[in-house]
């Protein structure tokens, strides 16, 4: 007889969501789900409102990436109101999104995946949290605290807020930087550098030591996805997008994000509320794609900054065309994080950034605007239709973490495939299942558009539908 | 004339006869919860917020409306009236949309000031959630009926200081709308001057300038002091 497997709730990820295991007569795993268990709905709540609230409705989505949200709400209220953003907004949103770049893969890395690469994925789970890190290397733990804390300071400082702030606006941005943030920033760097230069350095001794785990948590060819500007380097602002296959070869160069409905479909499936997005060229399942920190380095020709380029050409030497194996993530996320520190200390010798010229006024000029940049988690689109008075008549979202959804559901397969003996159950088998899934530090409550923590229930189902066995995390 | 002496709060004060105790209890310095009452307007007492307890009085008397009389004693503050204040707030809240984290009003709505100041920390009534619409036909303004009391300062407002009587109540319970031109969308109103007063007297963020994002409506209601110091005194000052 055969069994399902269920892990409920899939912890240290945002949101809920639980993992369905099938396990056939011979007692070896022949299918997996990656259920999405909760619903959110922004895309009706943004029906018949005044486009000019988004940015600020569409900011609570996300206590971690709101920022992100901003800027491709902002951005599609710039193409209503069809005005050219000043320059100094442009380099503000710049500047929030590589903050947010660096608080948002800070708490990926240290707070909630760390714990299994430094302690191993057999640990006991009272002991893989983030305390677990501090007591066993407590100049770690603190470091991804304090880098976390400067990517939020950075956007409390411009903004006045860490979380949902009041600040974009469509045609631009509603204050200046203040000149003493600066100077603050700039005195943190060097502390932010070395922090990072041990980060990197642990992450590739674990990149070494994991070879299993590379192996086995989501190590297959796709095509990968991600914003690039014209130097080759990842535009997190304003890039276009291209497409890479799992060799490497680029399988489209630049796509305008503002026609993405046009290479770029999304398809419901029964048991999940998260939408499968696909490449419409390829068709469904086939179209599969990834995004993120992963693959936006396999796009990229370049980082555009030193260190961060140092990084990326040991990084793309860890495959062959393309380094398909999602535990890279992880790799992916500090180079970024270095990227992203060198950037703003760029935008910081820029005098313009604290331009108070920050506003173009408008009225409503167009009835359809989309908005794009590359959140922490993968390319963003937003995507307004609006009446003659400006209220908003259609909102589609294409959010990150949705993106990645069937590769996140060939990943779990993948690794209970690999890892989980189902005639011999351990939490640690589905602690690998459960990290598999945090490579790509899935956000659930974007993605669904939702309720709440992210816990995982994992089954184990037989082949009659019932149910084997149940673990599930509180 | 003689003027009216009376105890509020414990305090004996004095206040010219027809004057409502609301009036007499501010320029003494005792201020009673209000959302309708605006000053240079007439009252209507429509929030019920001003509600007071008169000794010989069986029943909570709205102070806007109650002028006061010689020998009077008023109390404003009493447990029973906090009370009765935070369940009206409460109800304000649950009758319509009231969502301050994307309101353009957040941080500077007398709604949320009053809410935040009587301790509404929740709803113990169940919300409503109406189907409301918002009206952005006005070339300059909106109208957001989710965020709308049915105060009527912008009525009397219009009415009162501008003289252009755009706008009325219609409908009736909890149907009740602020309509433009016997209900006409505000952008077709022939009675409309554009002069913007009604938005700066609306305590929320129903009323309000377009293209405003989240938290960044702030009004001005200094005009009406002068509109009307000019007009009762013949004063032009600020």
């Amino acid at each position: 007889m055969s069994t399902r497997i269920t892990i409920q709730p899939v912890t240290r990820i945002e949101g809920h969501a639980k993992v369905t295991l099938h396990v056939d007569e011979d007692g070896a795993i022949n299918g997996a789900q990656f259920h999405v268990i909760e619903f959110r709905g922004f895309e009706k709540i943004a029906l018949g409102r005044p486009f000019t609230e988004m940015p600020g409705l569409m900011a609570r989505i996300c206590g971690i990436c709101p920022i992100s949200h901003i800027i491709a709400s902002s951005k599609a209220g710039d193409m209503l109101l069809g005005v050219r953003t000043p320059r100094a907004a442009v380099l503000q949103r710049r500047l929030l999104t590589d903050a947010q770049i660096l608080q948002s893969h800070a708490l990926s890395f240290f707070h909630l995946s760390s714990p299994d690469l430094l302690l191993g994925f057999d640990a006991p789970p009272s002991k893989r949290n983030l305390f677990g890190v501090a007591e066993t290397d407590v100049e770690f733990a603190r470091a991804g605290i304090r880098l976390r804390q400067l990517g939020q300071r950075i956007i409390e400082g411009v903004t006045g807020k860490r979380v949902h702030p009041n600040w974009g606006i469509p045609g631009g941005v509603l204050g200046a930087v203040p000149g003493e943030l600066r100077d603050e920033v700039l005195a943190r760097l060097p502390e932010s550098y070395a922090a990072m230069d041990d980060a990197l350095g642990r992450a590739k001794r674990w990149a070494d030591q994991y070879a299993p785990e590379i192996e086995g948590m989501g190590n297959f060819p796709s095509l990968h996805a991600g914003l690039v500007g014209a130097d080759g380097a990842p535009d997190y602002y304003d890039g276009k997008l291209r497409l890479v296959d799992g060799d490497g070869n680029v399988v489209a160069p630049g796509l305008d994000p503002r026609r993405y409905f046009e290479y770029l479909e999304e398809r419901a499936e029964p048991w999940s509320y998260m939408k499968f997005p696909f490449y419409k060229p390829l068709g469904y399942p086939n179209g599969m794609y990834r995004v993120g920190p992963l693959s936006r380095l396999n796009v990229a020709t370049c980082m555009g900054t030193e260190r961060a380029d140092r990084e990326f050409v040991e990084l793309r030497q860890r495959g062959g065309g393309a380094v398909n194996a999602s535990f890279h993530y992880h790799l992916a996320r500090l180079v970024e994080m270095v990227g992203a520190l060198e950037r703003m200390e760029r935008l910081f010798a820029d005098p313009e950034l604290l331009s108070a010229d920050v506003r173009s006024r408008a009225m409503l000029n167009e009835e359809e605007g989309i908005g794009s940049c590359e959140a922490p988690r993968g390319v963003l689109f937003h995507h307004y239709k609006v009446d003659g008075n400006g209220l908003v008549t259609s909102a589609n979202l294409l959010i990150a973490t949705a993106q990645n959804n069937l590769a996140i559901n060939r990943t779990v397969e993948q690794a209970a495939r690999r890892f989980v003996k189902p005639d011999a159950l351990q939490e640690g088998m589905l602690n690998r299942v459960e990290a598999a899934i945090r490579c790509y530090d899935p956000c659930l409550s974007c993605s669904t558009h939702a309720l709440g923590q992210m816990p995982l229930v994992l089954e184990l189902v037989g082949p009659d539908g019932t149910v084997r066995d149940r673990l599930q995390r509180e | 004339m003689r003027v009216r002496t009376l105890e509020i709060d414990g305090q004996m004060m004095t206040g010219a006869p027809g004057e409502s105790i609301f009036n007499v209890a501010w320029n003494n310095g005792i201020h009673i919860p209000r959302m309708c009452h605006l000053g240079g307007l007439t009252d209507v007492g429509a929030c019920r917020l001003c509600l007071v307890e008169v000794e010989g009085q069986s029943r909570l008397l709205p102070s806007c409306m109650t002028p006061v009389r010689e020998g009077m004693v008023v109390r404003t503050n009493t447990p029973a009236l906090q009370k009765h204040r935070k369940l009206i707030v409460e109800l304000l809240l649950a009758e319509r949309n009231h969502v301050c984290a994307v309101c353009v009003a957040n941080g500077a709505c007398e709604l949320q000031d009053l809410a935040t100041s009587l301790g509404v920390d929740h709803v113990r009534v169940r919300y409503r959630h109406p189907q409301c619409e918002v009206d952005l036909s006005h070339p300059r303004f909106g109208l957001d009926h989710n965020r709308c009391i049915l105060c009527s300062r912008c009525v009397r407002v219009c009415d009162e200081v501008e003289g252009a009587h755009n706008w009325d109540i219609g409908h009736r319970g909890t149907n009740a709308r602020v309509i433009s031109d016997f209900g006409t969308a505000w952008g077709d109103s022939e009675s409309c001057t554009s002069c913007g007063k009604c938005v700066q007297v609306c305590p929320t963020g129903a009323l309000f300038s377009k293209g405003a994002s989240v938290g960044e409506m702030r009004k001005d209601r200094s005009f009406l002091k002068y509109i009307v110091t000019a007009r009762e005194k013949h004063q032009w000052i600020r």
